[in-house]
This record gives C-alpha cells, structure tokens and sequence, in this order.
C-alpha cells in the first residue's frame, strides 16, 4: 500500500542478485530504508526497499521474492520511506498482507498517511495501564488479569485450541462501567488458507467483523511481506487509538511465522545468526511491535496486544517465546495436558502470569479480596498438583487428611474454575465467587494467604 | 585536522563517513538532521560511527560533523528527579518539543541552563583546595548538592561569592580558571577516587532474604538472574525503594515501557521508610526502552554510572540498578554484528567479558577526592535465554560479581515472594560483613541466620525422602523439623511488596521474626519430649497468627502479642 511511484530517475545497474536481495550500482544518493520499485523485462512490478546504501552499490530487498528478475531489470527509487494510508472507514474491511483489499471492496481512501514503522512512545508520556479489561474467562480474569495498554500473549503449541481462546477474547472484552469504542485489529501473519476460512466465518457470525480490521497474510505469501504485515495492523491501530480515541485490541498470530520469516530473510542476507539460527536482533525487532502496546497521557484511546504465539514442541525456552516473554507483560500457558483432559480453555495457570495485575485489580477496580484470592488459588493449586506426584506413588490412602483435601481442590479447581464454555461468560464477581466457593473444601488454616477480614466477609457459610 | 566530512555509506545504526579525522569515541552529528552518533571505529579514512537515532532515509552525500569531543554527560544541580533516555536527554523536553512519541534530530542539553541555584560557598578566597574538593554547596529538594573542583584542577581560590546563579554562571575563580556548577564528564572513563576499600558495611534493603540470609555490601556488585516473570523487576524495584542508598540511579535498559512507567508514576509517591521525603527527590532514571534505539541502549549504562560516580564523589552512598544488563550485552552483540566484528560465543562479541568487567568494576566504597566516603552498589539484572545460567551474560556477570541473588522460576509458580532460591543464591561478603551485624542487630544474629539456613537445607534433604514416601512415615522430630522450615519459608523469606506494612521490614523485626520461629522450633522440641503429640504442635492457633502478623499496621506489638501467644499455647499442651 506504498504510495505510487513518483517522478524518479530509473537505473538499469543491478550487477547482483541473491535471495531477496538484489545490488545495484548507481550515481545518485539514496536513503536508507528508501522504497524501490523495479520493472521487471516482462513488464511487471514489484516492490523492495533499501537495507544498505553506500556511494559504490545499493543493496535492495525485494517484498515479492527475485524469481524472474535480471541484471536488465530496471530500478527506481522513490525518494521516501514505506507509508500507508489510514481511515475509519478501515473498520469492518478484510485486507491481505500488504494492505490492498481481499473482500472486493473499495481502496480505502486515506485521511492520513503514516510511516509503517511508527516512533517509540517517550516513556515520559505513558500512562500506567490500570484499567481492567474483562475477558469473561476465569483464569485470565481472576489469576492473570488484563488491563488496557498491556501485551499479554498466549503461549500455545500446534493442536491447541489458541484461535478460539483469542476469539472468544475478541468477542467477550470489555471495558466495566464505560461506554467506550472498541475496535480490534486482527493480524494474520503465516496462517493457512482454512485458518483464514475460520476467522472470516467467526468474524461475520459473531458480528464481530464491523468493528474490527483484519489483515491476512498468508502461509504460501512471501516472507518479507510476513514482516510488514503486523506494522501495517499497528500503525493502524495506534491510529485509531491515538487519533481517534478508539480503546483497541490488536491480536496478533501466529508469531512464530513471523520469527521464521525473519530468519529466512537474515539468512539470505547472510548475517551472522544468533540462537537457532534466529538474527541477533530478534529481541529489538520483536520489541518494535509490542511495545507499540500503551497509553498515552491525555489520551483517551489505548493499545492493548494479545499476541499468539505457538511454542515449538512445546518448549518455553525456545528462543520465540522466550523473547517475547522478555518483553511483554505477562504469558497465558496453555496446556496440552489439560487439553487432552477435555478442559476448555486449557490454561496453565501455574506458569502463566500478568505483571499487570496488580496495577488493575483490588478495591475500586474489581474487587478488594480479588488479590487474596487469586494468591491463594495458586498456592493451593500448586500444593495439590505436587501432591499428584506423591499420590502416584505411596497412593491415597498415606496422605494426611490436610493432604487429601489439597489433592481434591487441585482437582476441583480444574474442574470447576478453569473449565468453562466457548460461548460462557463469567463477570470478575463470579469469578471470584467461585474461587471462595472452592476454598470452602479446605481447612481454614489451609488458607494463608488472604487476610482474615476478607475471609470472614466472603467466605461461604458451610451450611 | 578536518571536522567536516560526508556520509559515504547507511547500513541501519552504522554509518560510515569520510573527509573527518576524528579520534576513537569522539561525538559526530549524522546528516542533514544532526543525528548524534559516536565513532567506533577507523579504517584508514573511514570513519564508523554508531548512531543513537534511527537512520531511515538518511542518504550517502550527507554532511558529518566532528565535535572532537567524546559521549559526555552534563553533571550539576537538577540531575535529581531527572528522566534521561540512554544519552542524557530529558524526556520530559523531548515531549514538549515533539509530543508523544520520538522523533529523531532533537537534541536537548541534560540539565537546564536557565534555572537559577542558590550557591553557599564553603571554602573561601585564599584558600588552597585540590580537584574533587568541595568548595560550595546548592539546596537541591531536600539533598544537598556540592559543588567540587573539576578535575584536574588545583590551587588558590582567587574569588567566590555566594548568590543566585545558573549553572553555567561563574561561582569561583581558581588558579586563574573560571569554575562554574556544571561540569562535564566523558561516560566511558570512571571518575577518580582516593582510595578503594573493602567493603564492610552492608546495604540494608529492608527484604528479609536478602538483608538476613544474602546481603549486599555497600559498594559491592549484585547480579539478579532469572528467567522472565521471575521478578528481577519487582525485586530491582524494591531494591530502588528502600535501600538505605542517599541516591538511586536507576537504568531502565532496553526494557519494557510500561514497566518504565510504573515507576515513573509510583516513584514520585513514594515515601521513602527512613526519612518521609518522596523518593524520586533522589532518583535519577534513565529509560531507555526496548524499542528505542539500540546505540543509545548501550550508552545508558555508562551514562548511568557517570551520574552515580559523580553523586559518589559528594560523599553519597548510591545504588545504581541496571535493568537489564542482557539487553545492554544485546545492544553490543547487534553492533558488533552490524561492524562484521568476528563473534565470539553465540554471536557476542569476543571483549563482551571485558566490558562487563570494566563496568562492575566502577562500583566501590571508597576514600573520594573531596575527603569523605562515597559508594557505589550495583545491582544488575541479567535476563538469561531461557532461564539457562550456562549462557555467556551471566557466566561473565558471575565471574566479577560476589553476591548473586538467583530467581526461580519453581518458586513464581507457588506465588513465594521474592522468588529468591535460598539453596542457590549465595553472597561473599558474609565474613566482612559479620563484625556490623554483630554490632548493629544482636551479637547471635550471625548464629540465628546461620540456623536458618541448616533448618532450610535439611528440609530440602527431607523433602527428597517425603517425595518417596511420603511425610507420615517420617519420625516426629523430622516433621517437627519440617513444620519449622514451612514457617521459615512462608513467615520469613516470603514478604509482599506491595503491601504497605511488609513492604519494608527493618533489621530489628527481621531479628525477632526470626528469633520467634527459632523460639517456636526450641519449644517443639522440648513438647515432642515431654510427650505431646505432633499433629498438636504442629497445629497451635498461634501459628495462623504468626503468618497473618507481618501484615497488621502495628506489627511490632501483634509479634510481642505472638511471643506471648506461643509461651501460653506450648504451656497448655503441658509441656
């Protein structure tokens, strides 16, 4: 969606081409990270952009791959970095990976253009997220809460159910107590013809689609168009949230083919690999788009990302989700364990955590006892999961009774607080409500950590 | 010597220039927008230079401009409560002169040129002082500021005179030389000192696990590695609050902008536990994001202890905490990568050890030029691939610094707090440290801590056996012996840091927590002996009271009222 090519004069000295890359020897200055297109001889284009200029040779990286271009192709350099039109009337529109309609559509018509890459938010103007979002799900809600201007993603792996969990997010949200816009931005990076067919259907059921704009990239689409594809959804967003004042919920999947392509693109480059073959400034990269997550001081709108990522075998050291973990504010585990049980959603709430929560919970956000609570549904949910390990071992009937009652809650928990319907919506009170409900299957110096007034004023009388 | 030069090539953050002459580390301005870079490196007459502003659309042909001078920092009055990003740059004036987000091209001078000071000299015409010496003072917010000698300056006091001036006015004239309140300091050099000592003091930070079981000497250098949601922030931050440092500098490096602003938001309300001034009236932090350039992110930390050095030198204790220093080793790794260095392990560069070292080595207590003591602690984050120990950063880390603090991600899980790893962790300093906690606590806290710990590392070695068979099969004593290092565990290394009571625990309850569950243990024993039964002494109500005391407002009084609980409790099970 780069602005059209101006008047500018062409070359035809492309002396090299490797990859996606091709060099150019030329006479006049150009600009890093200046936008070029090239002619091809049988007539068609395509588009790229500087990565190296020096006065001798120019290296340029071509969005839709080098198949059929020669040293006779001809190359022009637009004078300007890479920019997109923006509008309101984005919302409710399907766009494929680079900007241009997929749903036969009109062009949007730009009420400004912005440059993809966006500038930092100065630290000093930031507003501390503090506002709770209530996705309906309990184990977000109650033990890992999400507030306005947070990047919380969700650590998945292939064969669990993340698409539904981010839709069911997408379609519960809210903002308590407000009558604020809302509008998602959906980012497709790398997704598969029928991943696509499934938001799409989602989308338009729910109705979801008129306030969201969604951009598809997909799996058989090239790599570098896969790295500008979220840049295009945020400078969207930071558009109608800062512009417009809109509150939007930018979610992003799938990461992982996201860092893929940009590998596949540093290794074409032949720049010197870091872990896993992974470039060196993944973690700057990476940092680029979420931390475009925020508020602003003196502005209504807000960015709040809920990226998806799939973790590859599973592993949370790998480097993917380990960078990401490094930057955003918090991770939602999903288990496959808990998957194969038949729970929905199948959250690990033990290695999943918002840093967040604080800011967002307690007296006059949610609830003053929400805190205690959720501290003690981890304790003692922990305490029970270790003593499955035991219980395999000497059996049941070795526990002490304090024991046995930690192993039921474990199970209670699972059962009650983190199971719930695709389509069920829990408001925070139920959702504590229920863990108080639980507590009740426990001794009451099981519970040490809420304080007493919190429990005598909530704790359900046992009948 | 030629100062003006042209672009010949842009490659990201590096750009390499001609037609200059300029020495290692000098400044130079980029392009038509003066973006400021630093030279890194010469090859004939090409000069590199790493730029601390992005380069989009920069093109060859350019202007460059040597300053001939290399990356300073300002120092003088109005450092305090300042917010620089990695190169000194306010970001309070970046905001005003460009809105919410940053550009580049804007350049901001560190302190204000135009605010007046008021100035009391302390030294007086005629008078002979030497450079670093303090020859007057300003009232900034509740610290004093003194003004010193700048380096490499020394004779008679010609003139100097009290009054209102900006920093920039003349306050004194020495040896013939104009001195005026702002001086300037090059990043990379440490500034000088007297004399080093060894450190003997410890920096009380008001967390129980670190002060009892792991402190840190003044002076000394800590390393917090964990992997990511283990609380390396929480803890920095904590750390930033209540240590008993006069001033904290603290560096927010290549992290998190919403992390940023918490404590942008939360250090101006802070109180300080000691004195009742606001924190951020001796704070000075930098931020320097993960999305903001990547060239000024390896300049934070060096500007960063500039500014601590420089509050050292007045004869302050300062705490510098660097968060974290992974993304500072990261910002060199993606330099030296961009200069086609060759890698050293997994593509840091081959002097990564080097400048780890150079810069822990910059903390000290030490004998400063204006005759006083000074210190620099620091403690540095470092956020390990992964959460593996094994990786370059922290191995380097672990080779300069004496007291390691390792976070655990096991312990997140079960939601203990600080996730400090009381098996893992350790600290050198104990012994030099002893002789003050004897003095300053109780002469039997050393004995005390030291019980603690073999009461931990038992539980540990039982906790192996349990997991085979199970805890009933276990003789009274070990439970007892269990139920103990519960109490240690939950009561004593676990402290909420957002809660306002425990937040800040002084020594003086640290030591009568402990000697509480000490006391506990002794009358369990003595019960299990005279005959009760252990489920009962396992159970008194007084333990419930115990865990919920660290949290009343008047917490003192609930522990005396605990210490009571527990002499009538034992009593009636007739022991």
């Amino acid at each position: 969606m780069a602005k059209t090519a101006q008047i500018s004069k062409e070359y035809k000295t492309v002396s090299q081409i490797a990859g996606p890359l091709i060099y150019v020897k030329k006479t006049e200055p150009v600009g890093y990270k200046e936008m070029v297109n090239i002619r091809l001889t049988d007539g068609t284009t395509r588009r790229g952009q500087v990565l190296d200029s020096s006065d001798e040779v120019v290296v340029v990286q071509v969005f839709e791959g080098t198949s059929g271009i020669d040293r006779d192709a001809s190359v022009r350099f637009l004078g300007e970095t890479m920019k997109m039109p923006v509008s309101k009337d984005m919302l409710g529109r399907i766009l494929s990976g680079s900007g241009q309609p997929l749903d036969g559509g009109a062009p949007i018509v730009p009420e400004k253009e912005l440059e993809i890459n966006g500038a930092a938010i100065n630290p000093w103007a930031r507003d501390s997220p503090s506002d709770f979002i209530q996705t309906g799900i309990s184990t977000i809600d109650g033990m890992n809460t999400l507030v306005r201007g947070q990047k919380l993603p969700i650590f998945s792996a292939s064969g669990l159910p993340h698409n539904e969990i981010a839709l069911q997010i997408a379609r519960q949200a809210k903002v308590r107590g407000e009558n604020e816009e809302f509008a998602v931005v959906f980012i497709a990076m790398g997704i598969t013809n029928e991943e696509k067919q499934m938001f799409m259907k989602e989308f338009e059921r729910t109705g979801a689609l008129k306030n969201a704009v969604v951009f598809l990239n997909l799996a058989d689409d090239p790599a570098v168009e896969r790295t500008l594809t979220p840049r295009l959804g945020l400078t969207t967003a930071e558009y109608m949230a800062f512009d417009l004042g809109m509150q939007v919920l930018v979610i992003m999947t799938d990461i992982t083919n996201y860092c893929e392509a940009l590998r596949q693109i540093g290794a074409a480059r032949e720049e010197v690999p870091g872990r896993r073959g992974y470039p060196g400034y993944m973690y700057t990269d990476l940092a680029q788009l979420y931390e475009r997550a925020g508020r602003i001081k003196g502005k209504k709108g807000s960015i709040t990302q809920i990226p998806i990522l799939s973790m590859p075998g599973g592993d949370i050291t790998h480097p993917i989700p380990d960078l990401s973990g490094y930057i955003t504010e918090g991770q939602i585990v999903l288990s496959m364990d808990l998957h194969r049980n038949g729970i929905y959603p199948p959250v690990n709430v033990s290695s999943s955590l918002s840093r967040l929560m604080g800011g967002g919970t307690g007296e006059g956000r949610t609830r003053e006892d929400h805190k205690g609570v959720s501290d003690q549904l981890y304790a003692a949910y922990a305490e029970g999961k270790d003593l499955r390990g035991l219980v395999a071992i000497v059996g049941k009937e070795s526990l002490s009774a304090k024991d046995r009652k930690l192993l039921d809650f474990a199970d209670l928990f699972e059962d009650r607080f983190v199971r719930q319907g695709p389509e069920e919506d829990r408001s925070i009170e139920e959702t504590l409500d229920l863990g108080w409900e639980l507590f009740t299957a426990l001794d009451l110096d099981q519970i040490t950590r809420i304080s007493r007034k919190y429990i005598e004023k909530y704790m359900p009388k046992k009948a | 010597m030629s100062t003006e030069g042209v672009i010949y090539r842009v490659a990201g953050p590096v750009v390499t220039a001609t037609g200059i002459s300029p020495k290692m580390y000098d400044v130079v301005h980029v392009g038509n927008e003066k973006l400021m870079g630093e030279v890194i490196k010469i090859v004939g007459e090409y000069s590199i230079i790493q730029v601390y502003e992005d380069t989009d659309n920069v093109k060859p042909g350019e202007p460059v401009t040597n300053t001939g001078k290399p990356l300073s920092v300002e120092l003088g009055p109005g450092l305090l409560e300042s917010v620089y990003d990695g190169i000194q740059r306010p970001l309070p004036v970046l905001r005003d002169k460009m809105g919410d987000f940053i550009y580049r091209g804007v350049s901001a001078p560190g302190l204000d040129h135009e605010k007046k000071w008021d100035f009391e000299p302390t030294v007086k015409e005629g008078d002979t002082v030497s450079q670093g010496q303090i020859i007057g003072i300003v009232q900034e917010g509740p610290m004093e500021h003194k003004i010193m000698v700048p380096i490499g300056l020394n004779g008679k006091v010609d003139s100097i005179k009290a009054g209102s001036y900006t920093i920039d006015d003349t306050v004194a004239v020495i040896d013939g030389t104009d001195v005026c309140m702002v001086q300037y300091w090059p990043v990379r050099n440490p500034r000088p000192v007297e004399e080093k000592y060894q450190p003997d003091i410890p920096l009380v930070t008001g967390l129980r696990v670190l002060d009892t079981m792991f402190p840190l000497a003044k002076g000394g250098a800590a390393a917090i590695p964990g992997a990511f949601g283990t609380g390396k922030t929480v803890t920095q931050q904590s750390l930033a609050k209540y240590s008993d440092a006069e001033i904290v500098v603290y560096i927010g490096c290549g992290e998190r902008g919403n992390e940023m602003t918490e404590v942008l938001t939360e250090f101006p309300e802070l109180e300080d536990p000691r004195t009742g001034m606001k924190l951020m009236k001796r704070t000075v932090l930098i931020a320097n994001t993960s999305n903001m350039p990547v060239a000024a992110r390896e300049a934070s930390v060096y500007t960063g202890m500039t500014i601590a050095e420089y509050f050292r030198d007045m004869g302050y204790n300062v705490a510098l905490m660097a968060d974290s220093t992974s993304r500072w080793a990261e910002a060199m790794r993606e330099i030296s990568s961009r200069l086609e260095e060759m890698p050293g392990e997994e593509g840091y560069p081959a002097y990564l050890a080097g400048r780890l070292s150079e810069f822990y080595e910059r903390a000290a207590r030490a004998k400063v030029l204006s005759g006083g003591d000074g210190s620099v602690s620091v403690i540095g984050a470092v956020s390990p691939p992964g959460g593996d120990l094994s990786e370059p950063v922290t191995q380097n880390t672990l080779r300069i610094v004496r007291v390691f603090w390792a976070l655990d991600t096991k312990l997140r899980e079960r939601r203990h707090f600080p996730t400090i790893n009381w098996l893992t962790s350790y600290t050198m300093y104990d012994k030099q440290l002893l002789d003050w906690f004897k003095a300053n606590v109780a002469e039997d806290y050393p004995a005390l801590k030291a019980w603690a710990m073999k009461t931990l590392q038992k539980e540990a070695e039982l906790q192996d056996v349990v997991q085979m068979v199970g805890s009933d099969s276990l003789p009274d004593e070990q439970k007892i012996t269990l139920e103990v290092a519960k109490m240690i565990r939950e009561i004593f290394l676990q402290q909420n840091a957002y809660d306002p009571v425990d937040c800040y625990c002084p020594l003086s309850r640290q030591y009568k927590m402990l000697t509480l569950i000490k006391k506990y243990s002794d009358l369990s024993e003595k019960a299990l002996q005279a005959g009760a039964p252990v489920d009962k002494i396992a159970y008194l109500p007084v333990r419930t009271r115990f865990n919920q005391a660290k949290y009343e407002p008047k917490v003192d009084e609930e522990l005396e009222a605990v210490d009571k609980d527990m002499d009538q409790q034992f009593a009636e099970l007739g022991a």
